[in-house]
């Protein structure tokens, strides 16, 4: 469905994808991540023929991009991350609108209107004015409009940034009904726990490389101890830095927190039975764990 | 088949349309009552006090300067502030080019859009002319094709200020140090050979000025000194402003 080849871009001078290659089968559900300004949205941009890369190859829903990218575009569903729903026109006005674009006529469109809807679930407010939606109700109408032209491969741009957890749980269902429907999704994200639990693939990028990329399983059991122990309380610091290594193959500190990564678990939670003041946290390594390990604690701003 | 003959912009014209058919009263009374206030405003409570203006009341002279200045006004305010707010504030230009669309489509359409608003505001100009006895006959209508290429090269040069514009504030350059001069130097409230001859120079470079010499020709039958030239200017505003703005928005969008 897709497929990126070698893709460069710079902007004055400075390169922010830098050879990034992958390639996503029909039907997969495609994680890009990586912390802000790894090149995640400028590599998504490229694909879609919207930002002109400087080297490289794309093919999009089998059309070479940009070549034929209106053609590849009319092939796709674009969840944007910013809202830039339709404010002047109702719910079901924004999906009959954006059909056109797609050369849809508006008796087809009213004809899918109803399954639109449903799957937005918003089927009772077709006539409703969007300032009347909540952010949950306007990522799902967003989500509904990238469906109009009943895409093969959906691009999601930080599909639920910014909405409650109970909004989220929708999304998330939303887009496994997406994927078992046997449709190509490609997402970008920041939260760990959605890319685990929605991507059957994840790439992670950094300072414009694709620098891991496999299951999310594959790549905890790889990339990682099996094992986290999250130790903190009064003296932490100096635990960490004379006693911990004893039982952790690595520690970080962040901040009040010390991260012990370990094989086994059990010989440094016995050792922190005499240090009544720790207080310790003991939970299997995840994609989290994974992803800090790859691209480092700092800030990227 | 809309596809097959490079019309896509017509979808974001059909936008745009849907949209000021709800806001429609509002449009109305902005782009059209407001001008036809200053007609009768000025008309005729300025208009006692003036002698003829080549052998007409000012009123007479005075509309068909105001009929050119509200193409200019509505096909500029589209331009600006309503296209700015889909570029930047609402984003739908973006959305738009997620779909099978892309930057000149839009521009077009917007371009397009903007040029139909003029003719409309142009119209009910013309309209009131017609209702004050102003014109009369089927000949006067023949000004309705300038008011639509008034509105294009309008529109072409709001555009091009929209896609350099970071906010709403920078519109306050463009019409304080270019529409709102265009206004007093082109004709639209006096005669231009009451001016200068230097600012007379500087008006005929302005597409405004070619417009108003063309609407009074054609609504009141005064002589045209060069209609061509007229036109030519206008056109040319229109297309260059056009390119330039499809370029400097292109590259905006796509970067």
């Amino acid at each position: 469905m897709l497929q990126v080849r070698d893709l460069r871009k710079s902007y004055s001078g400075i390169e922010v994808v830098r050879g990034v290659q992958f390639s996503v089968a029909a039907g997969e559900c495609y994680g890009l991540l990586g912390p802000n300004g790894a090149g995640k949205t400028t590599t998504l941009r490229c694909c879609l023929g919207l930002t002109a890369s400087d080297a490289g190859t794309i093919r999009l829903a089998g059309l070479p991009v940009p070549g034929a990218a209106r053609a590849a575009r009319a092939r796709t569903g674009v969840c944007p991350q910013f809202d830039n729903l339709d404010p002047d026109f109702t719910v079901a006005e924004n999906l009959i609108v954006y059909g056109r674009y797609f050369g849809i006529p508006k008796r087809i469109m009213v004809e899918r209107l109803p399954r639109l809807l449903e799957f937005a679930g918003l089927e009772d407010k077709a006539g409703a004015r969007l300032d009347t939606l909540s952010g949950g109700m306007k990522r799902r109408l967003t989500l509904a409009r990238a469906l109009v032209n009943d895409p093969q491969i959906v691009f999601l741009d930080e599909p639920t940034t910014g909405l409650d957890p109970q909004a989220r749980h929708l999304i998330w269902n939303r887009l496994k009904s997406l994927t078992s429907s046997g449709r190509t999704l490609i997402l970008t994200t920041h939260f760990m726990d959605e890319a685990e639990r929605l991507c059957d693939r994840v790439g992670i990028m950094d300072r414009g490389n694709l620098i891991a990329e496999d299951t999310p399983r594959q790549l905890i059991r790889s990339r990682i101890e099996p094992h986290v122990v999250e130790v903190y309380g009064e003296g932490v610091h100096d635990w960490a830095r004379a006693a911990a290594r004893r039982h952790a193959q690595r520690v970080e500190m962040t901040g009040e927190t010390a991260f012990c990564y370990c094989l086994d678990p059990a010989p440094l939670l016995e050792s922190l039975q005499e240090r009544g003041a720790l207080r310790a946290l003991s939970r299997a390594a995840n994609l989290e764990d994974v992803f800090i390990k790859l691209t480092g604690r700092d800030i990227r701003d | 088949m809309i596809e097959r003959l490079g019309l896509r912009f017509l979808y974001v014209v059909d936008r745009n349309f849907l949209v000021w058919r709800k806001l429609v009263i509002a449009s109305l009374v902005g782009n059209m009552a407001d001008p036809m206030i200053y007609l009768v405003g000025l008309g005729f409570g300025l208009g006692s006090f003036m002698p003829p203006i080549a052998g007409m009341r000012y009123i007479n002279f005075l509309a068909a300067g105001m009929l050119c200045y509200s193409a200019m006004n509505s096909a500029t305010f589209e331009a600006l502030y309503s296209a700015f707010s889909r570029l930047k504030i609402q984003r739908t230009w973006e959305g738009i080019l997620h779909a099978p669309m892309t930057a000149a489509d839009v521009v077009v359409g917007e371009w397009v859009w903007a040029a139909l608003k003029a003719t409309l505001s142009g119209a009910a100009m013309l309209l009131a002319m017609y209702l004050l006895g102003i014109v009369h006959g089927l000949r006067p209508l023949a000004v309705m094709p300038v008011v639509l290429l008034i509105g294009l090269s309008f529109a072409s040069l709001g555009l091009v200020t929209t896609a350099i514009a970071n906010s709403y504030d920078f519109f306050i350059f463009y019409f304080t140090l270019l529409i709102t001069p265009m206004m007093f130097v082109s004709g639209v409230f006096y005669p231009r050979n009451a001016l200068p001859v230097a600012v007379q120079r500087i008006a005929a470079v302005l597409p405004l000025a070619h417009g108003a010499d063309l609407a009074r020709g054609l609504t009141l039958g005064l002589p045209m000194a060069h209609p061509l030239t007229d036109l030519m200017v206008l056109g040319g505003y229109a297309v260059g402003g056009l390119a330039l703005a499809i370029r400097l928005i292109g590259r905006r969008l796509l970067k």
